[in-house]
């Protein structure tokens, strides 16, 4: 079976006055109908910059993607035209950014705005628009959705503007919804809402979600794959359950326990991972997470990994998943070593 | 240990922003937090807590209100007594971009309170910035470089050590993660919770995220609206929290654990009412799953429900 | 078993220095250097500043490069088309252009950057005393609500008005055009800079400077001023064409330098009865340089305000 959407091998460079960044590093993976993928990782591992190259939305001057395939629908995305793409985007596909503030256009009407894509991509008149924006305001939770209709961005807060976004993104039916942050911005209690509307919506209407996170909590409540990023590179992929239970790179650890766990008590020393991430003017030769884990081997700082695939569905691009790394595995096993 | 660092009573912080409307940012409140405590103080925005924060500094006067340091009322002070307290009394920012000057070299930001209270010169100046560099775990190569140069955690390392070089007693940490990578607000975190150590620290930890604000402090007060809703110890509070409202945040804290079994979700409806005018009564009242018709009509008492367990609701009334 | 052996070493745990992540690999750069930088990648801006160099150049060295004086009449050369004795011709007194153009263009360039620095201290200095002071006590305030009124007030008058007024109380010179250029010219650059101290008041790092006890001087000398710095220098990049124009303009007008001083608003003047009797140069090669000289300010101050953009900072 063909999925929704299939990324491969993307690689996406950015010329800075020094020289390439190597934004995107050979990055694939997909994503099935109706299925919410979580991406993970954390400011400059190459998140973002992935899927606004599979919305378009790669500036180019300064940005160049230099090799890949955005398959959609078994169309490649990177190939259509200008024209093609806007007609996806509009319909099949769309996206609700960090903030809402700055997506919303502040002189028109909430209602005006969410009844656009409407009439472009699906030819509404103007009533059945306008009926269809007022149902959209309602299923996302919005009171008084006819009041609403007429009113302008100010006079909504954080949290309804976010939820208004979403309905801008979902009017037009999409098969795909790709969140950035989206709640990065918002309150705990307010993120709580949007998240779990984000879930009801998927099961209503069986869009799947991209959806573009920090925060490891949001993944394993909302999500249903993950795909850890560091570095440009996808280091770890599968299903939540398995990644949570049963984490096979170093880096998904590092995260994992520099949280505290509310579970137990919370007061135990948090593990960060030490040192800086790489700066991707000049990336390590071999693994780039090689030079902050307290795992690496010799083979890692000459080498990249490749993808092992530990079980069906869940891979790992690190060296101590290979047979010979065995010596290293027990020494984990029986108490982490050193640290 | 039992010693009372700091005191703050009755505490008001009202902008006016117009002739007869004001935003009460803070309303009213009152804690102590006891020599090498961590208090961590956590709200949503607009909950008024960064304003408390730098109102008990000294950044901002108050409206009303005493703040008591090391038992004497910061208002009465004379000016070389002010000029010692407000070096005890330091702040790091949350916006680590913010908060250092582009134009000037890391070790003159570092440096930066040395030569303001004239504390050391020359060759003695620079050992002492390559010595805070090394207590914040960077290295003295960085002392001549410009803050853009640096990713966000280490320019908050940098904050931190500027912070440390007066020799501060007391510090507030304005949510100095929430501008943080996961992987590095550890590292932040656990720098703060050694210094506390060995630099005989006491924090007034703001911040909006509560597994890391349970994970720092002792003793914790929730801010909405300007007003104190709860305040416990940090493991009482988790454990039971009295207040609706805490009880709703904690609930709405993701767990990162697709298996854990986690608090029933309390969702609250709408969103918090504007700070210009709010609710009568309990400021809470018009998101609170028990409103009684009390809520409207009085504000409820701050009062001991349990031991060293304050709420204001009328549920414990 | 030879190769097994390296294939375990391959895969021996090793410590890595996680310290050594922390190095910082790009060349150390200040902002100031990294605006050069920027400038020197924009074309437009480096033809600006190249433009203004070779301007400089020849009105500093333009007269010495012939052996006429811009003064000497020689009646019996008037109205001679450019050609390689003058190059670009003479007027109808005979006075060469060539040396006449480069004199002008020192009056021009010294009344523009002369009123333009005015502009500037006075402007910087109200400014910055009125973004200062506001907020930090009900004097401070009363302070900056007073100089926001006066310079609202100034922003109010046209300034072809001052100039006619001061025309009727002072001569005609140099000295006048500086000065009607200066009386409502400081106004702009006083709302800029109030402006820019009043944003950065707020920032952080100068709250943190107060809080470790910096005193005003200081805050003043290394936080508000390198960081308001670079606004006043592209706004200074506008200012001095501007005031250039003006000059040229009231010269232009009779109203600006007289006789026997050329600027290149008066040779323009001086020319425009003779431009229909086919003698093009006099009216052509001042004209030209007022335009270029423009070009070139702005070429440099757009390329500037782009290179101190932080948006565009990589």
């Amino acid at each position: 079976m063909s999925h929704l959407l299939d990324v491969k091998n993307l690689e996406v460079n950015f010329k800075t006055y020094g020289g390439e960044v190597k934004a995107v590093r050979n990055v694939s993976f997909h994503v099935d109908k109706g299925e919410i993928v979580a991406i993970v990782g954390e400011s400059g591992s190459g998140k973002s910059v992935t899927v606004q190259s599979i919305m378009g939305l790669i500036p180019t001057p300064p940005g160049k993607i230099k090799n890949g395939q955005v398959l959609f629908d078994n169309k490649d995305l990177l190939k259509l035209s200008k024209r093609e793409m806007q007609k996806v985007k509009g319909s099949k596909i769309s996206m609700v950014f960090q903030d809402p503030m700055t997506s919303l256009n502040p002189t028109m009407k909430v209602g005006k705005q969410i009844e656009e894509g409407l009439k472009v991509h699906q030819h509404l008149s103007k009533a059945d628009a306008k009926k269809r924006a007022i149902e959209m305001i309602k299923l996302v939770g919005i009171p008084n959705p006819e009041e609403r209709y007429n009113q302008y961005p100010h006079e909504f807060s954080g949290g309804m503007r976010q939820r208004v976004m979403i309905a801008i993104a979902l009017a037009c039916n999409p098969e795909l919804l790709i969140a950035d942050e989206p709640t990065t911005a918002l309150d705990v209690t307010i993120q709580a809402q949007v998240l779990d509307l984000m879930k009801d919506l998927r099961d209503k209407m069986n869009t799947a979600i991209i959806l573009i996170t920090h925060d490891l909590g949001v993944v394993a409540e909302t999500a249903e794959r993950v795909i850890v990023m560091y570095a440009g590179m996808t280091v770890e992929t599968g299903t939540v359950e398995e990644v949570f239970a049963n984490p096979k790179h170093p880096y998904t650890w590092g995260l994992m326990a520099s949280r505290p766990n509310p579970q137990a008590d919370g007061k135990e020393r948090l593990v960060p991972i030490e040192g800086s991430p790489p700066d991707l003017f000049s990336p390590p030769k071999g693994c780039p997470f090689a030079p902050r884990c307290p795992y690496a081997m010799e083979i890692c700082l000459g080498e990249m990994p490749p993808e092992f695939e530990v079980v069906s569905g869940h891979t790992a691009k690190c060296w101590l998943n290979d047979p010979r790394a065995k010596m290293a595995q027990e020494e984990i096993a029986a108490g982490r070593v050193q640290k | 240990m039992s010693e009372v660092l700091l005191q703050v009573d009755g505490l008001k912080k009202y902008f006016s922003i117009s002739k007869d409307q004001s935003v009460k940012s803070v309303d009213d409140i009152s804690l102590y937090i006891k020599k090498g405590e961590t208090f961590g103080l956590v709200g949503e925005s607009g909950s008024g807590k960064s304003t408390l924060g730098k109102t008990v500094v000294g950044l901002q006067a108050p409206t009303e209100g005493k703040i008591i340091y090391n038992g004497v009322d910061v208002a009465t002070l004379n000016r070389k007594e002010k000029s010692i307290v407000n070096r005890e009394m330091q702040i790091i920012f949350q916006d680590p971009y913010a908060s250092l000057n582009p134009r000037m070299r890391v070790g003159d930001i570092i440096a930066e309170g040395i030569d303001a209270h004239g504390l050391a010169k020359g060759k003695e100046r620079q050992e002492r910035i390559y010595d805070l560099l090394d207590r914040v775990g960077l290295v003295p190569e960085h002392a001549k470089r410009y803050s853009h140069e640096f990713s966000g955690g280490q320019r908050q390392r940098i904050g931190i050590a500027r912070a440390l070089a007066v020799k501060p007693q007391f510090i507030v940490a304005d949510e100095p993660i929430a501008a943080l990578d996961v992987s590095i607000q550890a590292q932040v975190v656990n720098l703060l919770e050694d210094l506390k150590e060995t630099e005989g620290l006491t924090y007034l930890f703001i911040a909006h995220d509560l597994s890391m604000v349970k994970h720092i402090s002792d003793r914790i007060g929730v801010m909405y609206l300007g007003k104190m809703m709860e305040l416990a110890s940090s493991d009482d509070l988790f454990a039971e929290p009295l207040h609706p409202y805490t009880q709703a945040l904690l609930s709405a804290i993701p767990v990162a654990d697709p298996r854990a079994k986690r608090r029933e979700r309390i969702v609250l409806a709408g969103d918090p009412p504007s700070p210009v005018n709010p609710p009568s009564g309990c400021r809470f009242r018009t998101r609170c799953p028990h409103a009684m018709s009390i809520c409207s009509e009085a504000a409820p008492v701050w009062k001991e429900v349990q031991a060293n367990h304050w709420t204001a609701c009328h549920l414990y009334n | 078993m030879q190769t097994n052996s390296m294939e375990n070493n391959l895969f021996r745990p090793v410590s890595p220095d996680q310290k050594a992540t922390e190095t910082i690999h790009r060349p150390s750069l200040s902002a100031w250097k990294e605006t050069v930088l920027n400038i020197l990648k924009n074309k437009l801006a480096v033809l600006g500043v190249s433009l203004l160099l070779i301007v400089v150049f020849l009105a500093i060295f333009g007269p010495l490069m012939v052996k006429f004086s811009p003064t000497e009449q020689d009646l019996l050369n008037a109205n001679m088309a450019p050609d390689g004795k003058h190059w670009f011709g003479t007027d109808d007194l005979g006075r060469d252009v060539w040396s006449r153009t480069w004199y002008g263009a020192r009056v021009s360039l010294a009344i523009g950057i002369i009123a333009a620095l005015i502009d500037l201290v006075i402007g910087v200095t109200v400014g910055g005393i009125a973004g200062y002071m506001a907020g930090r006590s009900k004097l401070g305030d009363r302070v900056d609500t007073i100089i926001m009124r006066i310079v609202e007030i100034l922003y109010g008058i046209p300034y072809l008005l001052v100039v006619i007024l001061l025309m009727v109380i002072m001569d005609p010179g140099i000295t006048t055009i500086v000065i009607a250029l200066s009386v409502t010219g400081w106004v702009g650059m006083a709302r800029l800079t109030r402006g820019q101290i009043l944003q950065l008041k707020s920032q952080d790092y100068v709250l943190a400077a107060e809080k470790l006890g910096t005193s005003h001087a200081k805050i003043i000398l290394r936080h508000l001023i390198p960081n308001t710095l670079g606004i006043i220098i592209v706004n200074l990049t506008f200012t001095i064409p501007q005031a250039i124009f003006s000059e040229s303009f009231l010269s232009f007008l009779g109203l600006g330098v007289q006789a026997p001083f050329a600027s290149w608003g008066t040779m323009a003047n001086d020319s425009l009865g003779v431009i229909l009797s086919g003698q093009w140069w006099r009216l052509f090669f001042p004209a030209f340089m007022i335009s270029l000289t423009m070009f070139a300010f702005n070429a440099f101050g757009d390329g500037l305000q782009d290179a101190l953009d932080p948006r565009n900072r990589k």
